[in-house]
């Protein structure tokens, strides 16, 4: 079955604006959707992949290259002509072992051939693409420490059981869960570029028209589907011409400066928070087709942008959202 | 006469096989006659899961015997592979993990169904929220007896098309607005309820959702998600709009279905006791379920010899130590099979082995202040030391907090010499205000450090319990006791162990309390000799 159109989630704007920023530049590094049971979170993070247009990779090879050059010696592709493929988004279900994520040695050629041949995983699938999980919070530990090393460093080494392999994995992470089930480590939160929070509607008539679509979802999938069809079309050419209208935007100094002392104000560590506010704030005016970033786009996609970076107080019930909410109020009035 | 749960479950379960995109049920029962009448009805071809079923038998892998035997790669099948019911005994045991996997199974839409057997006996052991959110199902069927059971005898065939009935607009806004008002926040709820409408629609053979059918669609999927009980609406409201003439005429019955009537459909079926278990389910939140906390090491990773063993969940194969111990036979078995190359049984099949570790924290919080000193700081050292002890024996990580003045602070970090806690404790002058808060929350962000770094933090609290500093300095007596409360409360939250241990001349009935706000033990040192305090600790550590 299709996932759901992207165009035809009701509500939830700041969730589909921050999975837009990161298809128009996937330098932001990914979403991370937390909310309670029955908000539609992994509903979005599946109709993503409608808004991302395809790229240009050659035929065959296991880590998607771009160029007949980068194709990995190990992958034996003969014919090398590049076409056009889908954007990969990769599942990485909770079960997956060590083996099946970075690759390893592959089975059944050594048993039936006696070849020692590398077999790639998961991580090399998503290679210029995106890497799903669902659930992130409950990932096994020895996973995630993985995962922080190769996104960290785009190269994703194999070194076990006789062979010695490393190929590129620059992957953009993409994540969902339900943050009763458990806490993410300060780390891995750092990875994702931005963070929202989801919750269920609360107005009566947009909780009807969520049923109503879901319902024609469900029952009618063929007429649903081309109905949004168009829409999530349109969002893709404006993802597009985003991407080129980025390259010619112009970033005032004093926009830095604003940048700079927000975080400053709301002590987020390192500089991480202050690249991806700039990065995020950039993709949105990008998206909103104005020549400058401006102030007001900064304000916008601070919240998304930091609200995952801050230092953990125990006793704010509020949320941290509230909390960049406010010192954004202060320091940009 | 079957009772009423009984008739649900029944019907449930013929809808189901009509429309698996349901989800699923939950019966929640002790294994008895009536369990396993009900069970007798579910289809044959059901699939049989436990708790702690291994990813493998889920969702299938490399199956090594019959790649062995003949040479080339046999994958095993998982029992997700096939569409079709799936039962789950022991449902309550369920682990958050497992309920993640078979969520993903359930929301992927591949035909599945799951029928989960809880046989939980606490208000607080039941089915995980996650699992249970996707079910549309839930009955209960402890107070049912065998005579309320009845083998249904009517059979039901649809000959409609699921998709062909028609649901009006106008229930879908009922049924949302209903859902909202039982106080269900997930959007799944008020879907599952349509879904079931259409479904006994065809069960019936309709081409149209009736009133019936949204009653009894909404008595059996919204009533086991309720969280609030609504107010029966007084007779007053103002009469109800005239019909709409321009809306399809001849289908009126089911515009005239007041929401009244649907929410007594459901009232009817909310037990007596919601308000407990929303209290039960609330106190699940801070002291976790009944699947037991999975002890996280700390010290992952130190190989240790390989073992003979068959692949299973995450195990990893010894590649040279299978080799080394194939290798002797391999004349032998050229020989026996006639067959050439490299031949490996699943006997010569080694596994990789990990230690696993997971070490205990106990944190010390001790008092320093003025009205500490004056009476009893020597003697909370004493006890200190006698901790100290006892975890030296059982080779325990230790940290000191000491709060007093306005502020805490963090002695010793986690460590395991004892000569250096030792020290540091005897040089621990007195004075001050009492800021219990400030010292429970130092004591809290050493705690979540430690779990981080898989350690078992333990917070023991030694205080004369006379709060009188606020989180923020100022000497507020009321506010630094609403403070220390609140953070009790965020320790709860986290599923932190703590002892409380009064060090004050009287029990102080705040300080007991506070115990109470943690779910911690307390005790109070004047009656507490050595003895009694090193048995207490130890409960506390659940040796």
């Amino acid at each position: 079955m299709h996932p759901f159109p992207f165009s035809a989630i009701v509500g939830q704007d700041e969730m589909k604006q921050a999975m837009i920023l990161t298809a128009i530049d996937a330098s932001i590094g990914g979403v991370l959707v937390f909310g309670d049971r029955g908000t539609g979170k992994s509903t979005a993070v599946r109709a993503l992949a409608a808004l991302l247009p395809p790229i240009k990779a050659i035929k065959g090879c296991p880590i998607n290259s771009a160029k007949a050059k980068d194709v990995p010696e190990w992958a034996n592709v003969s014919a090398k002509r590049a076409q056009d493929m889908p954007t990969p988004v990769v599942d990485l279900p909770l079960g997956a072992t060590e083996d099946r994520v970075t690759g390893a040695l592959d089975i059944e050629k050594a048993l039936t051939k006696g070849e020692k041949a590398f077999q790639p995983g998961l991580l090399a699938r998503a290679n210029r693409g995106y890497l799903y999980i669902d659930e992130v919070n409950l990932l096994e530990d020895h996973i995630v420490d993985l995962l922080l090393d190769v996104a960290q460093s785009g190269e994703n080494v194999v070194e076990r059981e006789g062979l010695s392999i490393r190929h590129p994995a620059r992957f953009v992470l993409v994540g969902s869960g339900n943050p009763e089930e458990g806490e993410l480590r300060p780390q891995l939160l750092d990875r994702f570029g931005l963070s929202v929070e989801v919750a269920s509607p609360k107005e009566v008539e947009t909780r009807v028209e969520v049923i109503k679509r879901r319902d024609a979802f469900e029952n009618d999938n063929a007429a649903f589907m081309l109905r949004w069809q168009a829409e999530d079309a349109a969002i893709r050419d404006r993802v597009l011409k985003a991407r080129k209208a980025l390259a010619k935007l112009k970033t005032p100094e004093k926009t830095l400066t604003d940048v700079a002392e927000l975080c400053l104000a709301l002590g987020s560590d390192g500089l991480r928070g202050e690249l991806t506010l700039l990065k995020a704030a950039r993709a949105y005016a990008a998206w909103r087709d104005d020549t400058a970033l401006t102030r007001a786009h900064v304000r916008e996609v601070a919240p998304m942008a930091l609200r995952h970076r801050l230092r953990r107080d125990p006793l704010d019930e509020a949320g941290s959202g509230t909390r960049v909410a406010r010192t954004v109020e202060e320091v940009l009035g | 006469m079957a009772s009423q749960s009984w008739t649900h479950a029944t019907l449930a379960l013929q809808l189901l096989r009509l429309d698996p995109g349901l989800g699923g049920i939950c019966i929640r029962a002790r294994v008895g006659p009536v369990r396993d009448r009900l069970t007798r009805l579910i289809e044959p071809t059901a699939r049989r899961l436990h708790p702690a079923i291994s990813d493998e038998a889920l969702f299938g892998g490399l199956d090594l015997s019959a790649t062995l035997a003949s040479g080339h790669l046999v994958q095993e099948k998982g029992l997700l592979a096939t569409p079709g019911p799936l039962v789950l005994a022991m449902a309550e045991r369920t682990t958050t993990g497992l309920a993640a996997r078979l969520a993903v199974a359930l929301d992927k839409g591949d035909q599945h169904y799951l029928i989960a057997l809880d046989e939980g006996v606490e208000p607080d052991e039941c089915l995980n929220p996650k699992l249970a959110e996707r079910l549309a199902f839930h009955v209960d069927l402890s107070d049912c007896s065998l005579a309320d059971t009845e083998v249904p005898t009517q059979t039901f065939k649809s000959t409609v098309h699921l998709r062909e009935i028609e649901v009006r607009p106008k229930i879908i806004v009922q049924i949302t607005r209903i859902s909202e008002e039982l106080g269900i926040d997930s959007m799944r709820a008020p879907l599952f309820a349509i879904r079931t409408a259409r479904a006994l629609a065809a069960l019936h053979g309709h081409d149209r959702v009736t009133l019936d059918d949204v009653e009894i669609a909404c008595a059996l999927t919204l009533a086991h998600r309720a969280t609030r009980i609504p107010e029966p609406q007084t007779q007053e409201d103002p009469p109800a709009p005239p019909p709409d003439q321009s809306d399809d005429s001849n289908s009126d019955e089911t515009l005239d279905l007041p929401d009244e009537l649907l929410l007594d459909a459901v009232r009817a079926l909310l037990p007596d006791n919601l308000l407990d278990q929303l209290a039960a389910q609330k106190a699940r939140a801070g002291r976790g379920n009944g699947t037991g906390a999975a002890r996280k090491g700390n010290r992952r990773g130190r190989p240790l010899p390989s073992r003979a063993g068959r692949i299973s969940d995450g195990a990893r194969i010894d590649i040279i130590g299978t080799l080394r111990a194939a290798a002797p036979w391999q004349t032998i078995r050229r020989d026996a099979t006639g067959r050439e190359g490299l031949q490996i049984r699943p006997a010569d099949i080694r596994i990789k082995r990990f230690e696993e570790k997971s070490d205990r924290l106990l944190i010390f919080t001790v008092d320093a202040s003025g009205s500490s000193a004056l009476t009893r700081l020597a003697e909370a050292k004493g006890a200190v030391e006698l901790l100290l002890a006892q975890a030296y024996a059982r080779r325990d990580h230790v940290a000191l907090v000491a709060f007093r003045g306005t502020e805490a602070e963090l002695l010793l970090p986690p460590t395991r010499s004892l000569v250096q806690t030792k020290r540091r404790l005897a040089a621990l002058p007195g004075g001050g205000g009492t800021p219990l808060a400030a010292g429970m929350l130092t004591a809290f962000e050493q705690a979540t450090k430690a779990t981080r770094r898989g350690l078992t933090p333990t917070i023991a609290i030694l205080t004369d319990g006379r709060a009188n500093i606020a989180l923020d300095g100022r000497a507020d007596r009321k506010q630094a006791a609403t403070d220390a409360q609140q953070i009790a409360r965020v320790l709860r939250a986290h599923k932190t162990d703590a002892i409380v241990i009064d060090t004050g001349n009287r029990p102080e009935p705040a300080l007991r309390n506070l115990a109470q706000t943690l779910d911690a033990a307390y005790l109070p040192l004047p009656r507490a000799d050595a003895e009694r305090l090193s048995k207490s600790v130890a409960t506390a550590l659940g040796d």
